[in-house]
């Protein structure tokens, strides 16, 4: 195997610790009496609950399906009850809470029906598998959780290279490790299928050399696969190897661009245990229920690798690994140099949770005060992407974020190196993250101001239309008015005319109708005197009421009356 | 003598009539400064300054009719980057046209709401949703907290609340006011030996 490997600017020789969990393999845990599943364990949009409270879940069944292309389902991970769909706090490092679904496990881990297996992937359609992938809802293991089936979609471009990244260049964690040595097969049929998916030319699991039983398992396992250009190599063991520009580039000295894609080299690049969780998906249909967390740290007895189903609260994790110490200081989630500590143990394992790290007070030495920056630049020489961390400090610091910006901040990976090497204990990689997060407000604020002017702007127009058209509706109805003026009294005259000879001829037609069915109206006949007086009395009245103000109207008024009692 | 001052004279016309021509043809319709200014300005209209909205303040800033320090909504980034624009000093806001607040949004108590639709009619952004004697309610990702909503409202059932923050929005704080859980002192996990060695 003597494969040309290429060199990662900087990077460090740091302690593995890795043998502390490695001692037993891969431990089953107990089913937690709760199981808490954030809607939201991917990049992306967060998923939309398809359960109710009270209702009762089969294990695998989607209880919160994605929502948009770039987004991932939530699976119930046990049989159960959703006994709540709340905000719980989750692993951030925020400590902030986000909706999450609550479920009771009821003990019998009841699978609902599994999909079909597929034993011959290379009958189906890429779409397809990445349909499957995308149902199974599997996402990058390795931290980022990426939904896979985007990064298994090519698109146009030709894939030269699929990249699976076992590097787990990270001090204490070891879940990669033991999966490849004790999975290998579901690693190496998962490659298969994805290296399909991709119609990727050549194939490359990179490894760091400290890990030589996870090299051994997966050239055994290949061996016995007749599988043409795909190598397991293995690489220096240097942090951060992990990372994926850094893999890339000892493996194939390709370079991706800033603010570019590995795709955009014609690489694309998985964690292997994404592999793993690709094959459980087409291969046994089963959607990503579990992932193997390392649990490590002074602060257990105990360090193990544990299988846990998501959504299992980190301190049922904790209770399988033995007493915590007395002096245990805080749990991080992540290794030491990229991970965060989490607020409380109530927080669930998600999708990327790949180590719980217990650290104890002796682990966590009190804090050093910051000095000042006295330019020596180490951090420029083990920065593994060649940025100038110097600069960004000073601009972030200065909050000039055009500037830091300018010094491509947005590619730096967070890694640590450089805070870690800094004689001054500047806390450099937290003034990154300060200015990454103030960018991406700003952006926000920016994308809201710009909604808010189009809104007022559509607003003031929408204003002003009204105005005119009220102003020509009224203009509409003064011109008619004028018009009625001009015609004069002529007109009003001519009106009336034809409305007195409408009535007339009505009044005409009723009396035919009378006449022709012999009616008489019994009330004017056969009256007495006495009534025929009163009468007379109250015409006469009328008529002296009426008769000074509307003389017309009051003859047409006695025409119709007289014609009346004829 | 007199070819020279004809010669000038035939220059003068030329250059006149092409800067001439120049004018009308390339004339800039509106002032590319207030545009620059404007899309400085929060955009939340709501008159604190004492110009109707966002762009005629940045209208009346073009003209020098107003101070860059009339925008509370905007805040001391807000004046920094009209003070870094026009080449002006940065000057505190002005406390005449109000204070620094957090951002808010405006909620409607739904129990109490009568539908006079006055709010409506305030709102610079069309942000509040209701009809005539039924319940209004606001759209909360399109409110900008202008508060002109608020006085308008005969039962006073308008609260400001802030903006509630979660984690896609939340921000890293700024170090030196980080608690003393610094996680740089995490690093000191790897060297594997007792506390104090530091990196």
């Amino acid at each position: 195997m003597s494969r040309k490997l290429w060199h990662f600017h900087g990077g460090l020789s740091l302690a593995g610790h890795k043998d502390e969990s490695m001692r037993k393999g891969v431990l089953p845990t107990r089913l937690p009496s709760h199981l808490i599943l954030p809607l939201q364990q991917h990049i992306g949009e967060p998923a939309e609950p398809v359960v109710a409270v009270g209702d009762h879940v089969l294990k695998g069944e989607v209880i919160a399906r994605a929502h948009g292309y770039v987004s991932a389902p939530v699976h119930a991970t046990s049989s159960g009850t959703v006994v709540a769909i709340e905000e719980r706090p989750v692993a951030h490092p925020s400590g902030l809470s986000a909706p999450c679904i609550v479920i009771e496990t009821d003990g019998r881990e009841k699978w609902r029906h599994r999909d079909t297996r597929i034993t011959d992937y290379t009958a189906l359609d890429p779409s397809e598998l990445r349909n499957r992938i995308r149902e199974a809802g599997v996402v990058g293991l390795g931290g980022a959780g990426f939904p896979a089936f985007i990064k298994l979609n090519p698109g146009t471009a030709r894939v030269k290279t699929l990249i699976l990244n076992g590097a787990e260049c990270e001090p204490y964690i070891t879940c990669d490790a033991v999966l490849m040595q004790e999975r290998p097969r579901e690693i190496v049929e998962g490659l298969l299928i994805m290296r399909h998916a991709l119609r990727a030319e050549t194939c490359l699991i990179g490894i760091e050399d400290n890990k030589p039983r996870a090299i051994e398992a997966l050239r055994n396992t290949l061996a016995e696969y007749d599988a043409e250009g795909v190598e397991v190599v293995a690489v220096p063991t240097r942090y951060p190897a992990g990372g994926e520009k850094q893999l890339i580039k000892v493996l194939t000295g390709e370079e991706v661009p800033s603010h570019g894609l590995p795709l955009h080299v014609g690489i694309v690049c998985h964690n292997v245990g994404t592999a793993a969780a690709v094959y459980r998906a087409i291969a046994v249909g089963e959607p990503l229920v579990s992932r193997i967390v390392t649990v490590t740290g002074r602060g257990i007895s105990h360090p193990r690798n544990l299988e846990v189903l998501i959504g299992t609260p980190i301190a049922d994790l904790l209770a399988e690994c033995g007493e915590t110490r007395g002096d245990l200081d805080r749990l991080i989630m992540g290794g030491p140099m990229m991970g965060f500590a989490l607020h409380t143990d109530e927080t669930p394992v998600v999708k990327t949770t790949n180590c719980i790290l217990a650290a104890t007070h002796e682990d966590v030495v009190p804090d050093q005060p910051a000095l000042p920056c006295i330019r020596c630049g180490e951090c420029t020489r083990v920065c593994p992407v060649s940025l100038l961390p110097q600069q960004l400090y000073w601009h972030a610091r200065a909050k000039d974020f055009d500037k830091v910006q300018d010094y491509n901040l947005f590619d730096c990976i967070e890694c640590g190196c450089c805070a870690y090497v800094c004689p001054s204990h500047l806390p450099l990689v937290q003034y990154y993250r300060f200015a990454k997060t103030e960018i991406w407000a700003k952006e926000r604020e920016k994308e809201r101001a710009d909604i808010a002017r189009r809104r007022h702007e559509f607003r003031l127009a929408r204003l002003e239309r009204e105005k005119a058209e009220r102003e020509a509706r009224h203009r509409q109805k003064r011109e008619a008015l004028a018009k009625d003026k001009n015609k004069g009294k002529g007109a009003d005259q001519a009106a009336d005319e034809s409305k007195k000879a409408a009535i007339k001829e009505a009044m005409e037609r009723a009396k035919a109708k009378r006449a022709a069915a012999g009616v008489t109206p019994k009330n004017t006949e056969n009256l007495s005197d006495e009534q025929r007086r009163q009468i007379a009395e109250a015409d006469a009245r009328r008529k002296a009421t009426k008769a000074p103000a509307e003389a017309s109207a009051e003859d047409s008024a006695g025409e119709a009356n007289n014609k009346e009692s004829e | 003598m007199l070819s020279a001052i004809l010669a000038l004279a035939v220059l003068a016309v030329v250059f006149g009539l092409l800067l001439g021509f120049a004018a009308v043809r390339f004339k800039v319709e509106a002032d590319p400064v207030v545009d620059q200014i404007d899309a400085i300005l929060p955009q939340t209209q709501c008159g604190q300054c004492g110009y109707p909205g966002c762009r005629p303040y940045a209208e009346a800033i073009a003209s020098g009719e107003a101070d860059i320090n009339q925008c509370p909504p905007g805040g001391e980034a807000g004046v920094q980057a009209l003070a870094d624009l026009l080449g002006r000093d940065p000057k505190p806001i002005n406390p005449e046209h109000g204070e620094v607040k957090p951002k808010m949004v405006a909620v409607i108590d739904e129990q109490l709401c009568i539908g006079c639709t006055l709010c409506i009619q305030a709102c610079p952004v069309d942000a509040i949703l209701g009809a005539a004697k039924h319940m209004h309610t606001v759209i909360e990702v399109e409110c900008t907290g202008c508060e002109l909503c608020v006085p308008p409202c005969p039962v006073d059932c308008i609260a400001m609340v802030p903006v509630k923050t979660d984690i896609a929005t939340w921000k890293w704080p700024y170090p030196e006011s980080l608690p003393e859980n610094r996680p740089t002192s995490l690093a000191d996990l790897l060297t594997g030996s007792a506390a104090g060695s530091g990196a």
